[in-house]
């Protein structure tokens, strides 16, 4: 049986040594690469004596950043990816959290790192390190130690309160989620994955892990791309890149400008996409334009080790119809409950919640809001087993396909983030000069809507904003009230902000 | 070009829209950025973009767009 997860490298190497495995189109490694560099990087912490720690990984998205990755494991430590991309104030944040000894930069964000205030914490360049002398001896020790429920990376995901959330997966969760969804996608080795989601959440499990699983190829796509929708499906053509697994908007983004009069992908028979509604109009589009591709909506919170369901599309769908979630994976079950904790009856709405091996082992140095969402199955009074609450609402419709409702609180998907919007108000509110706020979201126009209360102009706010959010995060219009209107027991009244939302067209 | 200026600062009210020249280049503006931007520029100047003019060169600065829609609606 499998219980490491660095299995699937140790073995493809033998098979593929000299295959391409990730590219960004400047920079390639092959499998030889990927194993010889990620065991340097083993070697060095061990050499440190760093071990079972979190090693926080702050490099330009890029086929060494993923070498560094494995490197942590081999080491027997777990990575904590951090970008670029993310606010520094967040970054401080995640770094408060976890007290890594180390963080391993790359030259575009060493000078950065230098300026975070971590107790005990060294810096240490990827070029320099990847050098180690190799210790076999150490790092098959280190790998024969392990356990399938050990930690591998922790990914941080948007908090209410204000404080982002650490969840930790292991071995075993990761193991479990590769293997069931390669078999659900039908990966093999002839796949050539085409990576559009950032190397700091979980979404990317699902090219990097079964990349190695079956010596396939990922291209990890330069962002840029994706605002140029014709340069993007001529670099798809170019690299003959055959699967995406990618956000709605990502997709939409070809589909709704007539990209596909222009040019079509030629190799894609594999399109997987999630975490958000597919306009079935756009879906369409991409249907006619590939006619023979395999279509499959996937499910799943980042708490449940990447995505927990999937729908693989076989029939038309109305305008204004959802795309079923459909059911699980194999080896998890969906539980949908009442309020009462009872199994919901059919055709009435629960909280989806997940039971099974898939489960991450909760958030890193939390217990608190841990012990809110991973609670005991209240089904089962025998023996303990921990169950995830998503906090999403779902039914199954007549056909026994589970259905995606609503969020029970104020979590909502943002091209394709996972966002609180009491996070973003949280942060709005530290602000000097700013009052009262609240956030509304406008899923039409897909639009974060923040009306404030404060001295402040929108301008000025904006620009303060950017050094506490993640850019994905800030809304997208900042309107200044004299007032905020207020329900009877003294709640900010969203429904009026919603219609004074609106109203202004 | 006014109504071209108040739609991009609407949307990044801290970019100087007047004198940056690498909005796609530089990442100032992302894909949905690019979204919103053609489906107010539809409403406003009542032209259609699509996916052959969605390049760098008509998308890095204000000047450039305000081209590209005055050439869509000469058509």
């Amino acid at each position: 049986m499998q219980n490491h997860v660095l299995k699937y490298l140790n073995q493809i190497v033998r098979k593929k040594p000299d295959k391409l495995a990730y590219s960004d189109g400047t920079q390639s490694l092959t499998f030889r690469e990927v194993y010889r560099y990620s065991r340097s990087i083993g070697s060095y912490l061990h050499r440190k004596g760093i071990y079972k720690k979190p090693v926080v990984v702050f490099m330009h998205k890029s086929p060494k950043e993923v070498t560094a990755f494995f490197g942590v494991i081999a080491g027997g430590c777990f990575y904590v990816p951090i970008d670029e991309e993310m606010p520094s104030g967040r970054i401080q944040l995640i770094l408060d959290n976890v007290q890594s000894p180390l963080i391993l930069c790359d030259e575009t964000t060493a000078e950065k790192a230098a300026a975070f205030q971590v107790k005990d914490c060294q810096i240490a360049l990827y070029d320099e390190i990847a050098q180690t002398q190799i210790d076999d001896e150490a790092l098959d020790d280190i790998y024969r130690r392990a356990i399938d429920t050990d930690p591998i990376y922790i990914v941080f995901t948007s908090g209410s309160t204000g404080i982002p959330k650490g969840v930790a997966a292991c071995h075993r969760s990761v193991i479990d989620y590769i293997e069931q969804l390669s078999e659900v996608l039908q990966f093999n080795e002839d796949t050539v994955f085409g990576n559009q989601t950032p190397l700091y959440f979980d979404a990317c499990l699902k090219e990097l892990y079964p990349t190695l699983k079956f010596g396939a190829t990922t291209y990890l796509i330069p962002r840029n791309l994706f605002s140029v929708p014709v340069a993007l499906v001529e670099y798809l053509n170019e690299h003959k890149i055959n699967t995406v697994c990618w956000v709605v908007s990502a997709l939409t983004m070809i589909s709704a400008f007539g990209t596909f009069q222009v040019v079509k992908p030629e190799h894609l028979h594999t399109v997987a996409f999630g975490s958000e509604v597919f306009p079935i109009k756009q879906f369409r589009l991409w249907r006619e334009a590939l006619p023979e591709a395999a279509f499959t909506n996937l499910y799943g919170p980042t708490e449940g080790t990447g995505m927990c369901c999937f729908y693989r599309v076989d029939r038309e769908f109305a305008e204004g119809e959802a795309i079923p979630i459909g059911r699980p994976f194999p080896n998890r079950e969906i539980l949908l409950l009442t309020q009462e904790g009872k199994p919901a009856e059919a055709g009435q709405e629960g909280e989806i919640c997940i039971r099974g091996t898939s489960l991450t082992l909760g958030y890193y140095n939390d217990p608190v809001r841990t012990a809110e969402a991973f609670v005991q199955n209240p089904l089962n009074t025998a023996y303990p087993e921990v169950i995830y609450k998503t906090g999403d609402i779902g039914r199954y419709n007549e056909a026994g396909e589970l259905v995606f409702v609503s969020r029970k609180d104020y979590q909502i998907k943002h091209m394709g983030h996972r966002i609180e919007l009491g996070e973003v108000e949280v942060n709005v509110g530290m602000v000097a000069g700013v009052q009262m706020t609240a956030c509304i979201y406008d899923a039409k126009k897909v639009k974060i809507v923040l009306y404030y209360v404060g001295e402040l102009s929108e301008k000025e706010l904006t620009e303060a904003l950017k050094g506490r959010l993640p850019r994905y995060m800030i809304p997208n219009k900042i309107i200044r009230l004299e007032q905020m209107p207020f329900t009877a027991n003294g709640k900010i009244d969203r429904v009026t902000l919603k219609n004074i939302y609106e109203k202004r067209g | 070009m006014e109504e071209l200026l108040e739609i991009l600062s609407d949307l990044h009210p801290e970019v100087d829209f007047e004198v940056e020249e690498h909005l796609i280049d530089d990442g100032i503006l992302d894909s949905l950025d690019i979204v919103n931007l053609i489906s107010e520029i539809s409403e406003e100047f009542d032209v259609s973009i699509t996916a052959k003019d969605i390049i760098p060169e008509n998308f890095n600065s204000a000047k450039a767009l305000y081209s590209l829609i005055q050439d869509l609606g000469e058509e």
